[in-house]
């Protein structure tokens, strides 16, 4: 008793014993375990992104019948970027006002579910999950009826003179938005439900009783320790949703046209695979730059 | 060290708290002296813990005030109060530091140079230089003392204290608990101490409160209840009492006539909870004394006879268990002085008492002879 009176208690991670000397076969077994994913990642993500990033550099003036020359047209970037700059843009900025108010609702929604709940928790959480079992296609086409110009919400809104007695939803920016809010917002809720399950509500009582009122526990004690969910929620739908056509396609017009629309177009339409993968790679690394900067200023040293 | 509030007593007045059809604190009243330390003792669920989150504001009463001085804070926030806890869990906030855990109540104040204040106050915990520590790198003892830092850097009107050494090994809690007093006295800061250790409660506290389902079975300083306690549930948490079921069969001057069994005792009536009807004579194992013969034992005793069933050495006493005529085992505590005579089990012996150290406590008239078995924590788990 008195030799473990001694030993510190909770003093962070006890050493684990040293691994005794392996047979060569445990040594091997973590890369066996890795194989798998591994080659299915280097077949289908590796290679297609470096067949990708040679598409981009190909010769503009080729086609696919003519066939296509890799000249290292690095021009293809400036040229594609001057084209399709506002589709772009649009593309950050519906994604972002749809992150905006996919926190609004999908906060308090995740504080709920994971604090509050008590026995509906399980029930709430497949509530969440449960439009995931459909198709993405479906759900937004389902949206397309919801907003569509005869539906009971624009009706409703033109009766509160939200709305102007000619004023539609769809095929508007509203729409698009909506459609990307709706569309991700599991992606958000999910990840940040789990970080606040673990919320001790103990640390909120010691927060109170230490004064600081709700406002000021939730900015100085929830929040912090959400911070690891609230990134990766937001990097979850933030970066789909930057990339997304769907919801474009479905409930906006060319007006409302995001990148992916333009690159889906030059893909499958306009069949300009040099413009195309000048495209993704421009968004791919504009996204990566943003989640960059993203988690340097959320300084959380753990997630990069 | 200087209070900026105004000095008063806590006082709880007909505190009540239902959950459902169940009533953990049933119309509680006590008053705690200013600049006291105060235990309150019971096993787990009888209402304590309770009873000190309503006094944090964490829970709200159904009924009955909680006053501080004349003000009653009882529907108060818990953020608006000018007391504070230190919690069973310790609840530190893993994201801070020591220093800003420490902080934390000035800062959510609006009180900017708070660097003064830490320092001095890690240092009277002992902790200086473990500033930038965060609190999963400390030990169970340490994280302890930041969480008693964190509440008392506030100067609350009353700390209050949730098992907050439930936590530690027992070599450290005897430690804390000195460390604690001695906190206490150079502060002093009202402590509201709630534990289930009744070593504890009488090491620490000026003031002990029993509480047993809800309600106070009684309140003193620690010898007081331990000499004379209130209740047959006293007299057998704190400590272990020998508790004989008796009848009042009448008076002879000072003193009350018990019958048990056929046979007859004499208690002061000073040291008599009831003066009629059913009742349990109670004596501690350490008041008894054990002679070979019934003529050995001094003038002025009562006396029982018995066969010795149990011998245990323990060090620093030997635990006997005397089977009386009627069959109920006696518990027995004999120092192990050098003088005491040794008994082997099977040896007839004679129990004595003197009638001061005696107790008479109100009984249900159908309950039974109540002694608690010799041995009930392990040998040497006083050291």
């Amino acid at each position: 008793m008195s030799a473990l009176a001694h030993v510190p208690i909770g003093s962070g991670q006890s050493a684990s014993p040293p691994p005794a000397a392996r047979s060569g076969r445990y040594r091997l077994l973590p890369y066996l375990l890795l194989l798998p994913g591994a080659a299915w990642l280097v077949l289908f993500f590796a290679v297609p992104l470096v067949q990708l990033a040679a598409a981009s550099l190909y010769d503009p003036t080729g086609s696919i019948s003519t066939g296509y020359v890799l000249t290292w047209a690095f021009d293809n970037y400036p040229t594609a970027l001057r084209a399709y700059w506002p589709q772009f843009a649009r593309s950050f900025l519906y994604a972002g006002i749809a992150l905006v108010l996919a926190l609004l609702m999908g906060y308090p929604l995740a504080y709920a579910i994971a604090q509050k709940a008590g026995r509906w928790k399980n029930l709430l959480l497949v509530c969440v999950i449960a439009p995931m079992f459909t198709s993405f296609l479906v759900r937004t086409l389902a949206w397309k009826t919801i907003l569509s110009d005869n539906g009971w919400l624009v009706g409703l809104l033109r009766d509160v003179h939200l709305l102007g007695p000619d004023g539609r939803l769809l095929a508007t920016p509203i729409a698009v938005v909506l459609g990307l809010t709706y569309n991700f917002l599991p992606f958000l809720v999910l990840p940040l439900y789990a970080s606040l399950e673990r919320l001790d509500y103990r640390l909120l009582e010691a927060s109170s009783d230490l004064y600081a009122s709700p406002l000021k526990t939730f900015r100085r004690v929830t929040l912090p320790l959400s911070m690891p969910g609230l990134i990766a929620g937001t990097l979850l739908f933030f970066i789909p949703a930057t990339g997304d056509y769907i919801n474009a396609e479905l409930l906006g017009t060319p007006n409302e046209y995001m990148i992916g629309n333009v690159i889906d177009s030059a893909f499958l339409v306009r069949l300009d695979y040099p413009q195309g993968a000048a495209l993704s790679f421009l968004l791919m690394s504009t996204i990566l730059a943003v989640v960059f900067v993203y988690l340097r200023r959320a300084g959380t040293e753990e997630v990069l | 060290m200087a209070r900026e509030t105004p000095a008063g007593d806590l006082r709880l007045a007909n505190l009540t708290k239902t959950f459902g059809a169940f009533t953990a604190v049933d119309d509680l009243s006590l008053t705690v002296p200013q600049g006291s330390f105060f235990a309150l003792l019971g096993a787990s669920g009888c209402g304590k813990t309770t009873t000190l989150r309503m006094v944090a504001g964490l829970e709200e009463p159904t009924s009955g005030q909680v006053l501080l001085g004349d003000r009653d804070i009882a529907r108060l926030r818990p953020y608006k109060r000018p007391v504070n806890t230190v919690f069973q869990s310790y609840a530190l906030f893993p994201h801070l530091d020591i220093f800003e855990n420490v902080a934390f109540g000035l800062r959510r104040r609006g009180i900017r140079s708070v660097d003064g204040q830490v320092r001095q106050m890690l240092s009277l915990v002992q902790l200086d230089g473990y500033e930038r520590r965060r609190p999963a790198q400390l030990s169970g003892g340490q994280q302890q003392r930041v969480a008693l830092a964190r509440a008392l850097i506030n100067h609350p009107q009353v700390l209050l204290l949730d098992e907050p050494l439930g936590a530690l090994d027992l070599k450290l809690r005897r430690q804390m608990q000195i460390e604690l007093k001695r906190i206490q006295t150079e502060v002093g800061i009202t402590f509201v101490h709630v534990t289930h250790d009744q070593e504890e409660a009488m090491t620490m506290a000026d003031t002990v409160a029993v509480m047993n389902a809800g309600r106070i079975d009684q309140l003193g300083a620690p010898a007081e209840i331990y000499e004379f306690p209130a209740t047959a549930f006293v007299a057998n948490f704190l400590g272990q009492s020998n508790l004989i079921a008796c009848d009042v069969s009448g008076g002879s001057g000072d003193d009350l006539l018990v019958t048990a069994h056929g046979a007859r005792f004499s208690v002061p009536a000073g040291r008599s909870r009831t003066d009629n009807g059913p009742v349990f004579l109670g004596v501690r194992p350490e008041k008894l004394h054990l002679v070979g013969a019934a003529v050995q034992v001094p003038g002025g005793s009562q006396h029982l006879e018995g066969v010795v069933t149990d011998a245990s050495y323990v060090g620093v006493s030997t635990q006997y268990l005397l089977r009386t005529g009627w069959g109920t085992e006696l518990s027995v505590f004999v120092a192990n002085s050098g003088a005491q005579q040794r008994f082997a089990v099977g040896e007839r012996a004679v129990a004595y008492w003197d009638p001061q150290h005696a107790f008479l406590l109100g009984r249900d008239a159908d309950e039974p002879d109540r002694t608690t078995p010799v041995l009930d924590e392990p040998v040497g788990a006083s050291s």
